[in-house]
C-alpha cells in the first residue's frame, strides 16, 4: 500500500531520530563528563550532530524515490 | 509566520506562472510607454514600399505581358487595377503564333506541291512534245485520280488557293497510241481513239458512244473481212492472170527481140562476109543464098519481134489498167500485190526497153551494113554495066573468061580500066574534097540523130526512174502502212487485254460480293433456324428443370428449417450457458467484504471460457480479465471508496511535495497547508478540467464527489491527474481502481454480450 510508506517512513525518521539524539546526548553527556570538563556545548553539540544526522537522514529518506542511484540504470 | 506567508506568496506565485508562462501581453505593455514618433516613422516607412511594390510591379507589367497574366491569375482584382493604369491587355502575341504555324505546312505543301508538278511535268515532257496540248484535257481525269489518292495535300492547297490541276504524268502507252491514232486517222475512225483513250483511264467515256452490240460488230467485222478477203482473192487472181500473161508475152517478145536480134547480127556478119570475102563464084550464090536466106529470117524475125512486142505491150498495158483498177479498190490487203505487179511491169518494160534499144542498135548497123553492101553492090552493077556495055559480048561471069578474050577486048578492058580508075580517082578526090562537109554533114545529121536519140533515151530512163522511184515510194508506203497497221493491232490487242483484265477483275470482285451475300443471308437463315431450335429446346429443358429445382428447392428448404431449428436449440443453449456463467462471473464480483478483495474470479473465469470456446469475441473478452483479478479477486467500490477516504488525509498533508520541493522543511510547510487550507468535502467536477481545477486539494474533492455518487472511473479519471508525492501515495489506491474497473467493464461487455446473444436466440412465444 503506497499510502502507508509515509507513515512508515515517517516512524523510521522518528525512531531514527530518537536513537540519533539520544545517542548523541549521552555521548555527549559522555563528552562533556569524561574529556570537556562538564561543559554543556559537547551536550548540545552532541544532540545537535545526532538531530541533524537524524534530520539528514530522514529527508533522505523522504527524497530516496526522486533521486537516482549509482545502481539504477536510465534508460535514455 | 511572516517567513511562511512569504514562501506561500511565492509558491502561489510559482503555481501561477506554471499555469501560465506565455503572457505575450506583457511584452506589448513595456513598448507602449514613450516613443511614439517612432510609430508615425514606421508607419510612413510601410506606406512608402508598398507604393513603390505595386509601381514596380505595375511598370514591369506593362513591360512583360507575361508577367503581368500571371499576376493577374493569381492576385484577385490585379486585371481592374492594370487595365485602370495600363489599359486592355494586348492579346496580339497568340494570333501572330497561329498564323505563324498556319503557314509553315501551307509552305511544306507548297513545296510537295511543286515537286510533284515539276515531276510530273517532265514525266509529260518525256512522254509526248506535241501531243501534250492535246492530251492535257484529256489527262485532267488522271490528275483528278491522283489528288484523290492524297486528300489532305489538295484540301491544304485548295484552301490556300493553289492551283488544283495538276498535269498528271500521262500514260507513255497512251499517249504513244494516241500518236498512232493520230496519224492513223485516215484508217480509224475518231470514235475508236476515244474508245481507245478512256478505256485506259475510266470506262465513263464509253457512255456517249453508240454501243454496238456485240454480235453486230463481230458480224460486221466479219463481213468486212469476208468481203476483203473475196476482193483481195479476186485482185490477186485478176492481177497473177495478168501478170502471168503480160510475163508470158513479155518473155516472148524478148525472145522475139533476141531472136530478131540474133538473125539481124547474123544477117549483119553475113553482109560483111558476103561484101568483104573473096570466094569462088559457086560459094558466093550459095553465100548470097545464105544471105538472103538470113535476110528473109531477119524480116521474119523483126516481124515476130514487132508483133511480140506489140502483144506484149498489149497485155502490159492490160495489166497496168488492172493495176490502177485494184489501185482503186483501195484495200489495204492489195497493196503489196499491186506493189509486186507493178514492179514486175516496170521490170518487163525496162527489160523490154532494152531488148527493143538493142535491136535497134544492130538495125541501124544492119542498116549501114546494108547500105554499105547496097553501094558496094551498085558500084558493082555499074561496074557490070559499064563492062557489060563496053563489051556486050563478055558473059557475066567473066573473071574465069580471061582466055576466051582478045587482046583488043583487053586493052578496051584496061583501058576502060584506066579511065575508071581514072575517074574513081577523080571521084576519090572530089570526095577527099568533100569529105569533110560530108564529114560535117553526117556529123550534124548524126548529131540530131544522137540528140533525138539521147532525147528519147533520156524521156525513157527519165520515165523509168520516176517509175522505179514511185514503186519505191509506194513500196516504202506499204512498209510504212504495215508497219503501222501491226502497230495499231499491238496497241488495240493491248488494249483488249487490258479490258478483258478490268473486266475479269470487276467480275471477280462481284463475284465475291455476291457470293459474300449469299453467304451472309445463308448464314444468317441458318442462324435463325438454329436459334430457333436452341431456343424451344432449351425451354423444354428450362422448364423441366424448373420444376425439378423447385421440387429439390423445397426439399432442401425442409431439410434446413429442420437444421437451423436443431442449430437455433443449439445456439440457444450455448448462449444460456454463456449467460449462466457470465452471470455467475457477475456474482463473484459481488462477493466481497469491506476491505477484502473478492474471491479469484479465476474458476468463473474458466467456466466462462468453456462454455464459449467456439465464440471469438468472447474468448477474447474472457482472456482480456486481468491476471491479478483472475488470482487475487478484485476490491469492491464501497472498500475503494472508505481507502480513498482514509487517503484524502495524507494526500492532503504531502500536496507540496514533488521532484524538485522534497526536504524536510517542504514537508513541514505542506502540512501546514494541509491544517490551514479549507475546502469543500465533495465538490461537483466540472465536465472541462482547467488548469486551476488540477491543484491536488481540488482534485481531491472532485474525487470524493465522483465517488460518493458511484461513479469510480471518474474518480479515479481525477485521480490520474495528481502528481508528485500525492499521487506516489494515492497510486496503489489508483491501480487498485483500476483493476476494479477493468474486471467490472470486461464482465459488463460479457454479460451485455451474452444477453444480446440470448435475445438473439431466444424465439418469440
Amino acid at each position: 500500500m503506497s499510502e502507508k510508506q509515509l507513515g512508515k517512513k515517517v516512524d523510521r525518521c522518528l525512531a531514527d531520530g530518537a536513537i540519533k539524539l539520544g545517542t548523541g546526548l549521552g555521548l555527549g553527556i559522555v563528552f562533556s563528563v569524561l574529556f570537556f570538563k562538564r561543559h554543556t556545548w559537547p551536550i548540545s553539540f552532541g544532540s545537535g550532530a545526532g538531530l541533524g544526522m537524524a534530520y539528514a537522514n530522514c529527508q533522505n529518506d523522504l527524497r530516496s524515490h526522486y533521486l537516482l542511484h549509482k545502481s539504477e540504470k536510465v534508460g535514455l | 509566520m511572516l517567513r511562511a506567508c512569504l514562501r506561500g506568496a511565492n509558491a502561489t506565485a510559482r503555481n501561477n506562472c506554471r499555469r501560465n508562462p506565455l503572457t505575450s501581453v506583457q511584452h506589448c505593455r513595456h513598448y507602449t510607454a514613450g516613443e511614439t514618433s517612432g510609430a508615425t516613422k514606421v508607419v510612413a516607412a510601410g506606406l512608402l514600399t508598398v507604393s513603390s511594390g505595386i509601381g514596380g510591379t505595375i511598370l514591369y507589367a506593362k513591360w512583360d505581358h507575361k508577367f503581368r497574366a500571371a499576376v493577374e491569375k493569381n492576385v484577385p482584382y490585379s486585371d481592374l487595377l492594370f487595365s485602370l493604369a495600363l489599359g486592355p491587355s494586348s492579346q496580339e502575341g497568340l494570333p501572330i503564333k497561329k498564323q505563324t504555324e498556319l503557314a509553315q505546312p501551307p509552305s511544306m505543301m507548297d513545296k510537295q506541291v511543286k515537286a510533284s508538278k515539276a515531276k510530273s511535268e517532265k514525266k509529260v515532257k518525256e512522254a509526248a512534245e506535241s501531243p501534250a496540248k492535246e492530251s492535257s484535257p484529256a489527262t485532267t481525269q488522271p490528275a483528278q485520280s491522283i489528288e484523290e489518292a492524297s486528300v489532305e495535300a489538295t484540301h491544304i492547297i485548295s484552301a490556300i488557293g493553289e492551283v488544283p490541276s495538276v498535269p498528271a504524268p500521262c500514260d507513255t502507252e497512251s499517249a504513244a497510241v494516241k500518236e498512232e491514232c493520230k496519224e492513223c486517222h485516215d484508217h480509224k475512225d475518231t470514235p475508236v481513239t476515244a474508245v481507245v483513250h478512256p478505256n485506259t483511264e475510266s470506262p465513263v467515256a464509253m457512255e456517249p458512244l453508240k454501243e454496238r452490240p456485240v454480235e453486230e460488230v463481230a458480224a460486221r467485222l466479219a463481213q468486212q473481212d469476208q468481203e476483203e478477203q473475196d476482193i483481195l482473192a479476186s485482185v490477186s487472181a485478176s492481177l497473177e492472170e495478168s501478170l502471168a500473161s503480160s510475163a508470158k508475152t513479155t518473155l516472148q517478145a524478148i525472145g522475139a527481140q533476141e531472136a530478131a536480134l540474133q538473125a539481124i547480127t547474123q544477117h549483119t556478119h553475113k553482109l560483111k562476109e558476103a561484101m568483104e570475102a573473096e570466094v569462088p563464084p559457086q560459094e558466093k550464090s550459095a553465100q548470097w543464098k545464105d544471105l538472103e536466106a538470113a535476110l528473109a529470117n531477119r524480116t521474119c524475125a523483126m516481124n515476130d519481134a514487132s508483133t511480140a512486142l506489140l502483144k506484149a505491150n498489149e497485155t502490159l498495158g492490160s495489166l497496168k489498167s488492172v493495176i490502177d483498177k485494184s489501185k482503186g479498190l483501195n484495200i489495204a490487203a492489195v497493196h503489196p500485190l499491186v506493189l509486186a505487179a507493178e514492179e514486175n511491169l516496170h521490170n518487163m518494160i525496162v527489160d523490154l526497153d532494152k531488148v527493143v534499144t538493142k535491136v535497134q542498135s544492130a538495125e541501124s548497123e544492119a542498116k549501114i551494113v546494108s547500105q554499105y553492101s547496097e553501094l558496094v553492090n551498085e558500084a558493082k552493077q555499074q561496074f557490070q554495066r559499064e563492062v557489060s556495055s563496053l563489051t556486050p559480048e563478055i558473059q557475066a561471069n567473066w573473071k574465069g573468061l580471061t582466055g576466051k578474050l582478045s587482046a583488043d577486048d583487053l586493052n578496051a578492058l584496061i583501058a576502060h580500066a584506066h579511065r575508071r580508075i581514072d575517074q574513081l580517082n577523080r571521084e576519090l578526090a572530089e570526095q577527099r574534097v568533100r569529105e569533110q562537109i560530108h564529114i560535117d554533114a553526117a556529123l550534124e545529121q548524126q548529131k540530131l540523130e544522137d540528140q533525138k536519140a539521147l532525147e528519147k533515151a533520156v524521156n525513157t530512163t527519165l520515165q523509168h526512174v520516176k517509175e522505179e522511184a514511185r514503186l519505191e515510194q509506194e513500196r516504202k508506203l506499204g512498209e510504212l502502212r504495215e508497219v503501222m497497221e501491226a502497230e495499231m493491232r499491238t496497241q488495240l490487242r493491248r488494249q483488249a487485254a487490258a479490258h478483258t483484265d478490268h473486266v475479269q477483275d470487276v467480275l471477280k470482285v462481284q463475284e465475291h460480293e455476291l457470293r459474300a451475300e449469299a453467304e451472309q443471308v445463308l448464314s444468317s437463315k441458318m442462324l435463325e433456324q438454329e436459334t430457333r431450335y436452341r431456343q424451344l429446346n432449351q425451354e423444354q429443358l428450362d422448364n423441366f428443370t424448373l420444376d425439378m429445382n423447385t421440387a429439390y428447392a423445397r426439399l432442401k428448404g425442409m431439410e434446413e428449417a429442420i437444421d437451423s431449428h436443431v442449430v437455433a436449440e443449439e445456439e440457444a443453449r450455448k448462449a444460456h450457458q454463456l449467460w449462466l456463467s457470465v452471470e455467475a462471473l457477475n456474482y463473484t464480483l459481488k462477493t466481497t467484504d469491506s476491505d477484502l478483495p473478492t474471491i479469484p474470479l479465476k474458476s468463473a473465469a474458466e467456466a466462462v471460457r468453456d462454455s464459449c470456446h467456439d465464440n471469438d469475441f468472447a474468448l477474447a473478452l474472457a482472456s482480456a480479465l486481468p491476471e491479478e483479478s483472475l488470482h487475487r479477486g478484485v476490491y469492491s467500490e464501497a472498500s475503494l471508496r472508505a481507502r480513498f477516504n482514509s487517503l484524502r488525509s495524507l494526500a492532503r498533508r504531502v500536496a507540496l511535495i514533488d521532484e524538485s520541493h522534497n526536504s524536510l522543511y517542504q514537508y513541514f510547510l505542506s502540512y501546514l497547508q494541509a491544517a490551514l487550507l479549507f475546502e469543500d468535502e465533495q465538490k461537483a467536477p466540472p465536465t472541462q478540467l482547467s488548469r486551476e481545477d488540477l491543484d491536488p486539494f481540488k482534485l481531491l474533492s472532485y474525487a470524493s464527489y465522483c465517488l460518493e455518487h458511484g461513479d469510480l472511473e471518474l474518480a479515479a479519471k481525477l485521480v490520474n491527474q495528481l502528481r508528485g508525492e500525492t499521487r506516489r501515495v494515492v497510486e496503489d489506491w489508483l491501480t487498485e481502481a483500476r483493476l476494479t474497473l477493468e474486471t467490472r467493464q470486461v464482465v459488463s461487455l460479457l454479460s451485455a454480450y451474452a444477453n444480446a446473444v440470448g435475445l438473439g436466440t431466444t424465439q418469440a412465444p
